[in-house]
């Protein structure tokens, strides 16, 4: 406790993002391998979590299960095949024991069958996922590049560019996805010609998925970056280095980015969370295989199995997207690694 | 940055040496148009190899603008003008931004205040310092190596080994300064530009960093100190020049500047420094009397020291650190407060002089020991019963801004404030506390306004101020108005935290002299928490000292003050910035 | 994390910056088109007077002209009047779902700072879990369970923003409560409620216009989403989402039936953000 930091709380400190913020509150302060033990407790914990929500939320489904199983309610199903299938799939079974089931079931990876496709839901998505990660990745990677571009460019010190930056990213970040994607073909494949409105499964089809997903990222990204690149570079670290005789790239490469840059890190789970929305929906307007179309089939026809499937991959991509956004941060910020 | 010669012809030229590291003629800054605005002009001065000269005055007098200036530093919109800028005998008025950079670290340094933001939180401190090297010389990295080195030992920062790994936030305060001073001047710069280098650092840090300035003046660099403080400069500064409103009003060697000052600016500056200054005497001269310091032989005015107010028994609070062992703040603390007298609480940043204040006001619960109010238990009571002496306990805080509801007005904070104080006099809230039939009479809802008018008279502000927010005022009028908060209540007792440190030496007298006006009309008693010798030497009856959570020395002022027991009392008390 | 509380943040940052006053450009566009959006979601034949579902096969596939504004869809039908129309639609699908989600965070963001640690804990722990269906994954869960609809699809948007809404209430009204000013409240006597309804609540819920006005933008991109994935609203409702789904099929031929409902869905997303930092600077100054 020290005497400087008494009264030194302000109502608008919810969120600091600035370069000036003192060391984050989740400073790590465990032994590494606590640290580790911890972790690993927590991401069992949240899916364990996730699986028990959707176990339950399913049950809320109308209908019976069996039905759905042998084609949905309406198809001609004998009794004795309902009672087959209930027998098969464990329904007749009490609830807990069915939820024990499953949870048993989620741990040894085995994801059951699907409904719909009559094919086991495990190898299946790991054939999907390849697809979706690749998408993804090239998407943040491109996202990045804009968001950085923008910003430093937007920040030279003329106001019209600031402006013209700044007004470039709100529309970015407003675009949404589905309209994107529609705008993107007329105008490339539909009016230019110079690529293919469905992706193929060469890298030109990948072009205009991934802008898709890029642009609007590149918007939040962007903005959060041009705003903590502008504090940094109007503070006090800033101008000693100046005085030092450093120029403007220096101060920008050395000093400022890396500041800009610890923020927009740190959002990195809310980006994974946005870029699989957008899969969802760049996935089915390009026909591209993933994860996302499979998603949005599966809601489509109630197929249990792969939602849950698809689910549990998505909370564990999330999980360690968090441990990765932690890492990135633990390098990018020693201020978290001093004991 | 456009720059031209300004029409004016060559003034009287300050009284300066001949040789001239830095000469500065005529010097006018301003920004947005050029021409319009000017937030400095006509500044003349120079500076010799191995020389201090202390640009002094209140913030916005345009201290800060000047040293910039002189580094090619003020920014994007500021425009320049002047007959003749040198720095090492050659003029570098109108240059290019390139040709800044290549002098930028090389013929000039910059040290600005607060290193904790002016050094990279992000970048070793080995790498700040080799900057200047790696952009001025051709020197290989095991070079530059073995000169941030010496840098640092001579800046007073041994075992440089592990020192350049470390960053700005893994420093103390004082280290962080000397680090900050080491990246300017490891080209050795022959001048060097110092922008407040002590402000919010200890008396004894302080006094180390004035030493190490003084030792690079005793190596030949020329120094431009910039200072709010008279008491700070006058310990290295060989000419002080004072500045008001962008200009220079008085410039001078140090010793006839501080003993015959001759203008208005530098005597009202030289009167507000409280240290050495008895109780009692004011700080701030009321404009007709022109002499510096006004003794008032009021002190028998005082009411004679009654009763104990205000009294901790042995409090003591632990925290529990990020590496799980426990450290005491405050290690068992007991003082008493006796009625119309002000005790000082004094200490270094870390001795748990906050948390005492919070112990105090009762928004911390102490792991042991006690706080009673007027005789009652005040920190072992439940809040509900403490409610019922919170009046008689009124509260000022260094940052006076943050303690005010961002969304409401001055008057809209006072009205609470006096609203509070009228409903908890009421007869059946007082219950077994002091009777205060004062609060009551004639306190009606209509009255409150009346109320209002009459705090903000008690602490000198127009009544003008009450539909502005306290965001949009100035430090000393946040700081009053925090004040006439306080005494709503009419409280017996006020508990002042840091209550000027984040103020300028004028703008603190200013507050000082209010706060012993008040405590002569209304017999308050005051317990006054600072870093400021200076400040606790001129309000306090009696002192504590602090150190790590414990009092080491306590006495009437002139014994402690004048004769120290303790060890760490007389190594503060050495440390304090005097002007003899 | 949700795009709002990124915003939220922005915005905060951008005020230290830029203490502006006066209306600019921007705001001023913003808001004469969220003017044009109120009036068009309650009186849409003010701005359009046709009818929205009225066929004209003679006239179909029209490129944009005089007549015709925005052109013409696949029965004829004005696509100006089919967007305006579903002004109202959409807008009151962007507003529930924005009430539900702001509502939720707000119990959840409350319970959390202000019932103590357990709650605090408990409720940090399922926000956690939630963060972990992320953007539309909740959103179609929802659905998967109620079925697709307008109605569901309004839930299911709610639901997916609510965790978002909850960690932003939740760490405003702790900065709220242990900010100084409360501390000063109590040194002067205010009684716990007193603080709470003086100091706490204001400052808590005055920046709530400002996420609400953000997240009505986003919950309509949202809610679109579902619809162009045919999990909304469905056709030949003039919502515009469910609009832009039918436009698709005619992408190649008739650009103008996905662009213009694409056009109004972005246009108010940007109006919202504009607004809502607006709001925001305004509320910092005023």
């Amino acid at each position: 406790m020290t005497d400087a930091a008494a009264g030194a709380h302000r109502p608008d400190g919810a969120r600091s993002v600035g370069p000036d913020r003192a060391v984050p509150r989740r400073a790590l302060r465990l032994s590494v391998p606590a640290l580790v033990a911890a972790r690993l407790a927590g991401a069992v914990f949240v899916l364990w979590a996730v699986a028990t929500i959707t176990f339950f939320a399913v049950r809320l489904i109308p209908g019976d299960p069996a039905e759905a199983i042998l084609g949905g309610p309406g198809s001609q199903t004998s009794p004795e095949a309902l009672a087959a299938v209930r027998a098969q799939y464990g329904l007749d079974q009490p609830v807990l024991v069915q939820y024990l089931a499953q949870l048993g079931r989620l741990a040894t990876g085995d994801f059951g069958r699907s409904y719909a496709l009559r094919q086991d839901v495990a190898p299946l998505l790991v054939g999907q996922l390849g697809g979706t990660l690749l998408l993804a990745t090239l998407a943040l990677v491109v996202a990045w590049f804009f968001a950085l571009l923008l910003a430093t460019w937007s920040t030279r010190g003329d106001r019209l560019a600031r402006r013209i930056g700044s007004g470039l990213e709100i529309v970015a970040a407003a675009l949404p996805h589905f309209w994107l994607a529609t705008a993107l073909i007329v105008l490339f494949s539909v009016w230019l010609g110079w690529l293919p409105p469905i992706s193929t499964s060469g890298p030109a089809g990948l072009v205009l998925p991934v802008l898709t997903l890029a642009i609007p990222l590149a918007g939040f990204l962007g903005q959060i970056m041009r705003e903590s690149l502008l504090t940094a570079l109007e503070s006090p670290f800033v101008l000693s280095a100046r005085a030092r005789g450093e120029g403007e790239r220096g101060v920008r490469w050395i000093h400022a980015l890396r500041h800009a840059s610890l923020p927009a890190i740190s959002l990195s789970g809310w980006a994974f969370g946005s870029l699989i929305s957008g899969a969802v929906v760049v996935e089915t307007i390009f026909a591209r295989p993933g994860l996302g179309r499979t998603m949005l089939n599966a809601v489509t026809v109630r197929d249990v199995p792969v939602v849950i499937g698809v689910v549990m991959i998505v909370a564990a991509g999330y999980i360690l997207m968090t441990v990765a956004t932690d890492l990135a941060q633990w390098i990018a910020d020693p201020r978290l690694r001093r004991r | 940055m456009s720059q031209g010669t300004h029409p004016v012809g060559h003034r009287s030229a300050a009284p300066g040496p001949l040789v001239s590291m830095l000469r500065v003629r005529d010097l006018t800054v301003g920004f947005g148009q050029p021409g319009e605005n000017p937030v400095v002009s006509g500044l003349s001065f120079d500076i010799a190899p191995g020389e201090c000269l202390a640009l002094v005055g209140e913030s916005g007098s345009g201290k800060s603008v000047t040293a910039r200036s002189l580094i090619g530093l003020a920014g994007d919109t500021a425009w320049l003008e002047a007959t003749e800028l040198a720095i090492n005998g050659n003029d570098v008025l109108g240059l290019t931004e390139g040709e800044w950079r290549r002098r930028r670290g090389r013929d000039v340094g910059l040290v600005l205040q607060d290193a904790l933001v002016s050094l990279d939180p992000l970048r070793p401190i080995g790498r700040e310092i080799a900057d200047s090297l790696r952009l001025h010389t051709t020197l290989d990295r095991a070079a530059r190596r073995e000169r941030v080195q010496d840098v640092l030992k001579r800046v007073g920062l041994p075992d440089g080994r592990t020192r350049v790994r470390q960053r700005s936030g893994e420093l103390s305060g004082g280290q962080r300064q000397r680090a900050l001073i080491a990246a300017a001047i490891a080209l050795d710069p022959p001048l060097l530009l110092v922008d407040e280098p002590t402000t919010a650092l200890d008396v004894t840090v302080q006094a180390q960093i004035l030493e190490l300035l003084e030792s690079l003046k005793a190596r030949g660099t020329a120094i431009l100190l910039i200072s709010h403080d008279l008491a700070v400069v006058g310990r290295i500064a060989d000419r002080i020049a004072v500045m008001s409103a962008g200009r220079i009003v008085e410039q001078g060697r140090t010793a006839r500047l501080l003993a015959a000052p001759r203008q208005e600016q530098t005597r009202r500056m030289i009167a507000a420094i409280p240290v050495d200054k008895p109780r009692g005497t004011r700080l701030t001269a009321p404009p007709a009397e022109a002499s510096p310091v006004v003794p008032v032989v009021a002190l028998a005015a005082m009411p004679a020291p009654g009763e104990v107010v205000l009294e901790t028994i042995g409090l003591v609070k632990n925290f529990r650190q990020p590496d799980g062992t426990v450290m005491s703040a405050v290690d068992g603390i007991s003082f008493q407060l006796a009625r119309g007298t002000t005790l000082g609480l004094v200490g270094e940043s870390g001795s748990g002089k906050t948390t005492t204040a919070r112990l105090l006001l009762a928004l911390s619960r102490p792991d042991a020991g006690e706080v009673r109010v007027l005789g009652r238990p005040f920190s072992a009571a439940s809040e509900r019963e403490r409610r019922r002496l919170r009046p008689e306990l009124g509260a000022i805080y260094q940052d006076a801004l943050s303690s005010f509801d961002p969304r409401l007005t001055v008057g809209a904070v006072l009205r609470d404030a006096v609203r509070g104080a009228r409903r908890q006099a009421r007869p059946w809230f007082a219950g077994d506390g002091p009777e205060r039939p004062d609060l009551q009479v004639g306190r009606t809802a209509s009255g409150d306004r009346a109320r209002v008018l009459e705090l903000l008279d008690q602490v000198s502000l127009p009544s003008a101020l009450l539909s502005r927010r306290p965001l949009s005022l100035s430090g000393g009028q946040r700081q009053r108005v925090g004040i006439a908060r306080a005494l709503a209540s009419d409280p017996q007792i006020l508990v002042c935290d840091e209550p000027v440190s984040a103020l300028d030496v004028t703008v603190q007298a200013q507050v000082l002299d209010l706060l012993d006006e008040l405590q002569r009309e209304r017999g308050l008693s005051l317990l006054v928490i600072s870093h400021d010798l200076g400040v606790i030497q001129h309000v306090s009856d009696r002192v504590a000292v602090m150190l790590a959570g414990r009092i080491v020395e306590t006495g009437p002022t002139e014994q402690v003050f004048g004769a120290p027991v303790h060890p760490y009392t007389r190594s503060l008390l050495a440390a304090v910035p005097r002007l003899a | 994390m949700s795009e709002l509380e990124i915003q939220a943040g922005l915005g905060r940052l951008e005020r230290a910056r830029t203490p502006r006053r006066q209306i600019g450009v921007a705001e001023a566009l913003a808001l004469a088109f969220a003017l044009f959006l109120v009036v068009a979601a309650f009186v849409p034949s003010f701005v359009a007077p046709g009818d929205p579902l009225a066929i004209d096969p003679l006239s179909a596939f029209q490129a944009p002209n005089p007549g015709h504004w925005f052109g013409t869809d696949e029965s004829g039908r004005d696509i100006f009047t089919r967007v305006s129309h579903g002004t109202g639609g959409s807008l009151a699908i962007g507003t529930l779902a924005t009430a539900l989600g702001l509502g939720l965070g707000i119990l959840l963001g409350t319970m959390a700072g202000m019932l103590g640690r357990v709650v605090d804990f408990t409720v940090n722990r399922f926000l956690e879990v939630m963060f972990a269906f992320p953007g539309l994954l909740l959103a179609l869960l929802v659905i998967l369970v109620f079925g697709p609809g307008a109605q569901t699809a309004t839930v299911a948007v709610g639901l997916a923003t609510a965790p978002g809404y909850a960690r932003i209430i939740r760490a405003q009204l702790i900065s709220v409560r242990s900010s100084a000013f409360v501390e000063a409240a109590t040194v002067l006597g205010r009684g716990p409620w007193q603080i709470l309804w003086r100091h706490i609540l204001p400052n808590t819920l005055a920046p709530l216009f400002v996420l609400g006005t953000l997240g009505i933008g986003q919950a309509i991109v949202w809610a679109s989403a579902l619809s162009y994935l045919g999990l909304g609203a469905a056709p030949p409702a003039a919502e515009w989402g469910a609009m832009l789904s039918a436009g698709r099929t005619y992408i190649t031929s008739a650009w103008w039936m996905a662009f213009f409902p694409g056009l109004f869905i972005v246009l108010t997303a940007i109006t919202a953000t504009s607004l809502g930092r607006a709001i925001e600077r305004r509320l910092r100054h005023a």
